[in-house]
């Protein structure tokens, strides 16, 4: 009997339900179930069930790889020179712009250094190479009128990276500000007064109030961004990387996409996947634990 | 130096400091509008640099004659549409029946989702199951492998925990069904969540790339940057090649590339002021989660 209030009750929840659980379980666990041809020869005639099964064959020729090790010690390198890099970068421009004292400048400034973020990689890819080109780009031209260059930046790969990073920068640091930002807001004014009143200057100012104030934000973003090293997006580095600097811009997500669907090799593919998978699961729990330990709270 | 005139310099060199940033942070646009609107001579000879040379409009009428482009606009405009009202209906579905702590299995259910944020099978078993469904080559391959985030789930699902219960056991006594406290007093109260929200399913369907890079190769399916991809990127590639070795003429014009950049950047520009404060309040609330 209780049974049947319960129902007559909450059905229409469950039938709330239906559709987005029927979602998860067809679009995130099928691709799940859908990783066992990492250990079979998959092909598309046979299906994932007919395919045959070769143990851990492909992950030994993964792990042979030199393609592999490259792209993985990109992912790398990339994601820790962008930490680099990218990370203090909304920090600083965050202290610039909580120190504007007027505030139709202060809110200009904001609504411009926002705007990258919200172009697709695809039309910053187009921008880049313009920008950065040799024979009509902007800097280029800003450095042959100081008589320096020109420069390849987009085909040697050293420059290459200068690029790559630039971008991230010039994409990334308005809108990491919002965070900052947010919590300079939190900081007690009386701290910022009695600062004035024993006369510290500005700059002492924020190294003793503000950036205290924001120690637990850049705390938990690091940890975030020490979470996902091995994460790599793919549409940044597929779009701004070419041919030229293969060396250095091929990275784990691009490289799946061309071993996968440009070469048809589905299984090597399914085991870098899987690789990238696993390993920044470890990275995110690991992540988790170190801000438990540091800071009382996880990130998850 | 009296601490005022000290004051006083921080505060000029920090506006100045700003400005630069803030000009460096526009002048890519400048650039590329510049070289839209140049002849491909000035182009060429690495003259344009932030204003136009002999002012030339010819690029942007081919990109507005190009009727592939125009279609390929008006596909996204749609495309973006329908996947944002999909995923605002099927996350409000979801997320209101797990604010219910009565309900049976509500914590299996959230653990059957949180699991997804941590991992997943990846791109080639996404592959698979999309053409195993007979989706590529349609438009559901770009709307349903990505009906609800669970980022976003999570926060409209803490938004919704902070509703006063007392309203909602008010509706339960007048004899509201579930359905009906949904339409009249959860959703009411929700509107900023529901349109930050549909804003950042909107933004991640306009700028989406690689979806349509796997899924579609019919071209009345590209969705705007694909298509920028196609005709800006591939030429490019070959560019970089060729800036090696000098003398040798572009197959596509600079100009003719960059006016398709501004072409599709510019609807961004048009609606990003309006929206800006929703943006804003949307990192909030997921921070306000973590």
């Amino acid at each position: 009997m209780r049974g049947t209030v319960y129902f007559r009750r909450y059905w229409q929840l469950y039938a709330l339900l239906v559709l987005p659980l029927a979602y998860f379980i067809v679009f995130k666990y099928g691709p799940m179930w859908g990783v066992q041809i990492a250990f079979k020869d998959f092909n598309f005639f046979q299906g994932i069930m007919g395919s045959e099964w070769i143990g851990l064959d492909a992950f030994r020729e993964v792990f042979h790889s030199h393609d592999f090790f490259n792209t993985l010690r990109n992912t790398l390198m990339l994601n820790i020179l962008d930490l680099i890099v990218s990370f203090p970068a909304p920090l600083i421009l965050a202290i610039m712009l909580f120190e504007v004292k007027f505030q139709w400048f202060k809110r200009l400034s904001q609504t411009i250094l926002y705007i990258p973020h919200f172009i697709s990689w695809v039309i910053i890819g187009g921008i880049v190479y313009q920008v950065f080109g040799t024979q009509s780009g902007l800097v280029n031209n800003f450095l042959a009128a100081l008589g320096l260059g020109p420069v390849p930046f987009l085909s040697d790969k050293h420059y290459w990276l200068f690029t790559y990073l630039a971008t991230g920068v010039w994409q990334s640091a308005g809108w990491g500000t919002i965070l900052y930002l947010a919590a300079l807001t939190g900081i007690n004014r009386d701290l910022f007064e009695a600062a004035e009143v024993d006369g510290a200057g500005r700059l002492k100012r924020i190294w003793h109030i503000t950036l205290p104030g924001l120690k637990t934000t850049i705390a938990t973003l690091l940890i975030i961004n020490l979470g996902n090293m091995i994460a790599i997006g793919f549409d940044r580095p597929f779009v701004i990387g070419n041919k030229m600097v293969m060396d250095y811009s091929d990275v784990l997500s691009t490289y799946v996409y061309r071993t996968g669907l440009e070469s048809g090799q589905y299984t090597l593919a399914t085991v870098v996947g899987l690789f990238q998978a696993v390993v920044g699961l470890v990275f995110v729990l690991g992540a988790n634990y170190a801000s438990k330990k540091l800071t009382d709270e996880g990130i998850l | 130096m009296t601490e005022r005139t000290s004051n006083r310099i921080f505060d000029t060199v920090n506006v100045i400091l700003l400005t630069i940033f803030v000009l460096i942070c526009l002048a890519p646009f400048f650039h590329i509008a510049a070289i839209s609107l140049s002849s491909t001579r000035a182009v060429v000879s690495g003259a344009v640099t932030l204003l136009p040379i002999d002012l030339d409009l010819r690029a942007y009428r081919s990109v507005l004659s190009d009727m592939s482009m125009i279609h390929s606009l008006g596909f996204t405009v749609f495309l973006t549409a329908l996947t944002t009202v999909l995923c605002m209906i099927m996350t409000v579905a979801a997320a209101y029946p797990l604010t219910h702590t009565k309900l049976k299995g509500r914590k299996v259910f959230m653990f059957i989702i949180v699991v997804t944020m941590f991992f997943s099978g990846g791109i080639i078993p996404e592959y698979i199951l999309v053409q195993n469904l007979h989706l590529l080559n349609t438009v559901w391959a770009l709307v349903l492998p990505g009906l609800i985030s669970p980022f976003y789930l999570i926060i409209l699902i803490s938004f919704f925990n902070g509703i006063p219960n007392s309203l909602v056991e008010a509706a339960e006594i007048d004899g509201a069904t579930q359905f009906g406290t949904l339409f009249k007093i959860i959703l009411p109260l929700s509107l900023p969540v529901i349109a930050t929200l549909s804003l950042f399913y909107a933004v991640g369907r306009w700028n989406g790339f690689q979806d349509s890079l796997l899924y579609i190769t019919k071209t009345e399916l590209y969705p705007l940057q694909l298509k920028l991809y196609q005709l800006v990127q591939n030429s490019m590639i070959s560019d970089v090649t060729r800036n090696e070795g000098p003398g040798v003429l572009h197959s596509t014009p600079e100009s003719l590339k960059a006016a398709s950049v501004v072409f599709a950047t510019v609807p961004i520009l048009l609606v990003y002021p309006w929206l800006q404060r929703y943006f804003v309040s949307g990192v909030m609330l997921g921070a306000v989660k973590g």
